[in-house]
């Protein structure tokens, strides 16, 4: 990690808002690293993203084509985007992003562009339907659920967990429902809102954790942060969280990452309960397949594992594991007003690019 | 592990701030818990830390020092911090 790093990176999720893409974090990071010479390309869907005005933080900036567009959309866009910025390292850091960018790490790598993703294989056995059978891996432990494509079952399903029980989306959401209405009437919303199936998963109390960590593909954990949420937000956010030094926390996501094979970043959201941190008490409520919001944090501890990312990605070797982190490092989010310039905002929203070094006009 | 390994673990502040680095639990004590605290860090004893606190505090002998210091111990192992 003490080599120069040259790449041009493009990082997708430059929208932070209040439920922030990690986009910005990753940016962040990689300009954290003291021997990061490259250049970074922030992409997202909006050119209101509030990344892309963050002093300091781009090089450049692009729009991409909305997700559904699908993979052939994507690869198009890709393709015109190193031709225009010459990128060598693609981050995607949005759910909804991972399955395409995984699909088309081949054609990437054609255009020169290099990924540190997971296999779609990975993907899958890793998404909410799916995760019960994790929990057949020893020393892995997680909540019964079961995935629901009709609201015929649910009623049984209150019966077999007790209330309150969890309902989530497919792909994004979960809500605590205390009654039966209400587990009807999220079932209704995630079904709308993400398609089916919804999952219902059995409701665990006690403290929850989350860990950000990289796996490099063979079954190995190249490095990961262990963190406790310290304020919400309404949305159930992390707004501030410290790191810990919980080598349970950590065991288990190295577990995870050698049961699944994984390659890439992805966050394991555990809760403990009784607030205990032992393997027994310890239970994967979600893995996301991608860095979380707060995986800044990684870097700011000693950890970084953003940079560990791209480094993989252009096959530069890394420690494994990684130095440890410092705990007790702890983040606070803050909302504030970027002054901006229409220069920037008039620029993508007409070319859908913010070149390098863009005039900006006043 | 020794009954003093996850004190002395705690990151702990003049102000009274005592953080948690395996848990990221935080605590605010007063002046005595954080004497007792620090002392029994050191691995002192129940009846050396009541001792430590009358004397540092000058306390009456009749003051509840000694209740205090256990409903502390209490408090610690509720939390896991002592077994």
């Amino acid at each position: 990690m003490n080599t120069t790093l040259s790449a041009t990176v493009a990082v997708t999720g430059m929208n932070a808002t209040d439920n922030p893409a990690p986009g910005v974090a990753v940016a962040r990071a990689l300009r954290h690293d003291p021997h990061f010479t490259g250049r970074i390309i922030g992409m997202g869907y909006d050119p209101l993203d509030p990344g892309f005005y963050a002093a300091g933080l781009l090089d450049g900036g692009a729009i991409l084509p909305v997700p559904s567009a699908g993979r052939d959309a994507l690869h198009h866009r890709i393709r015109e985007l190193v031709e225009q910025f010459g990128i060598t390292v693609l981050v995607p850091t949005l759910d909804s992003e991972i399955r395409a960018v995984a699909s088309l790490e081949s054609e990437l790598r054609a255009l020169g562009v290099n990924t540190f993703v997971p296999t779609v294989e990975a993907i899958e056995r890793s998404s909410k339907p799916q995760l019960p059978k994790l929990g057949d891996v020893p020393g892995i432990r997680v909540p019964e659920s079961v995935s629901v494509m009709t609201a015929d079952s649910l009623p049984a399903l209150v019966r077999m967990f007790e209330l309150p029980l969890v309902v989530k989306g497919v792909y994004y959401g979960a809500a605590v429902a205390h009654t039966e209405s209400d587990v009807t009437a999220w079932f209704h919303h995630f079904a709308a809102t993400w398609g089916l199936p919804v999952v219902v998963q059995r409701h665990l109390s006690g403290d929850e954790y989350n860990v950000c960590a990289v796996g490099d593909g063979t079954g190995a954990m190249v490095g990961a942060v262990a963190m406790r949420k310290l304020a919400l937000t309404d949305k159930g956010k992390g707004w501030s969280g410290v790191t810990v030094r919980s080598p349970a926390l950590l065991q288990l996501a190295e577990r995870v990452i050698r049961a699944l094979r994984w390659r890439g970043p992805l966050e394991v959201e555990v809760i403990a309960e009784r607030g205990e941190l032992n393997e027994t008490s310890l239970h994967v409520i979600e893995i996301n397949p991608r860095f979380p919001a707060w995986c800044y944090l990684s870097a700011a501890s000693g950890q970084n594992l953003p940079s560990a990312v791209v480094r993989l990605a252009v096959g530069e070797p890394v420690p494994i594991p990684l130095p440890a982190y410092e705990p007790g490092r702890m983040f606070v989010r803050i909302s504030l007003d970027q002054v901006a310039d229409m220069g920037t905002f008039g620029q993508l929203s007409a070319t859908g690019l913010l070149p390098f070094a863009t005039p900006l006009q006043p | 592990m020794s009954n003093t390994d996850r004190l002395r673990e705690l990151a702990i502040s003049d102000a009274g701030f005592v953080f948690d680095p395996v848990t990221g639990h935080t605590y605010n004590v007063n002046a005595t818990a954080l004497a007792a605290l620090r002392a029994l860090k050191e691995g002192a004893s129940p009846e050396a830390v009541i001792a430590n606190v009358q004397e540092a505090f000058e306390t009456d002998a009749d003051d509840d020092v000694a209740r205090d210091v256990y409903d502390l111990l209490s408090r610690l192992r509720e939390h896991g911090l002592i077994k």
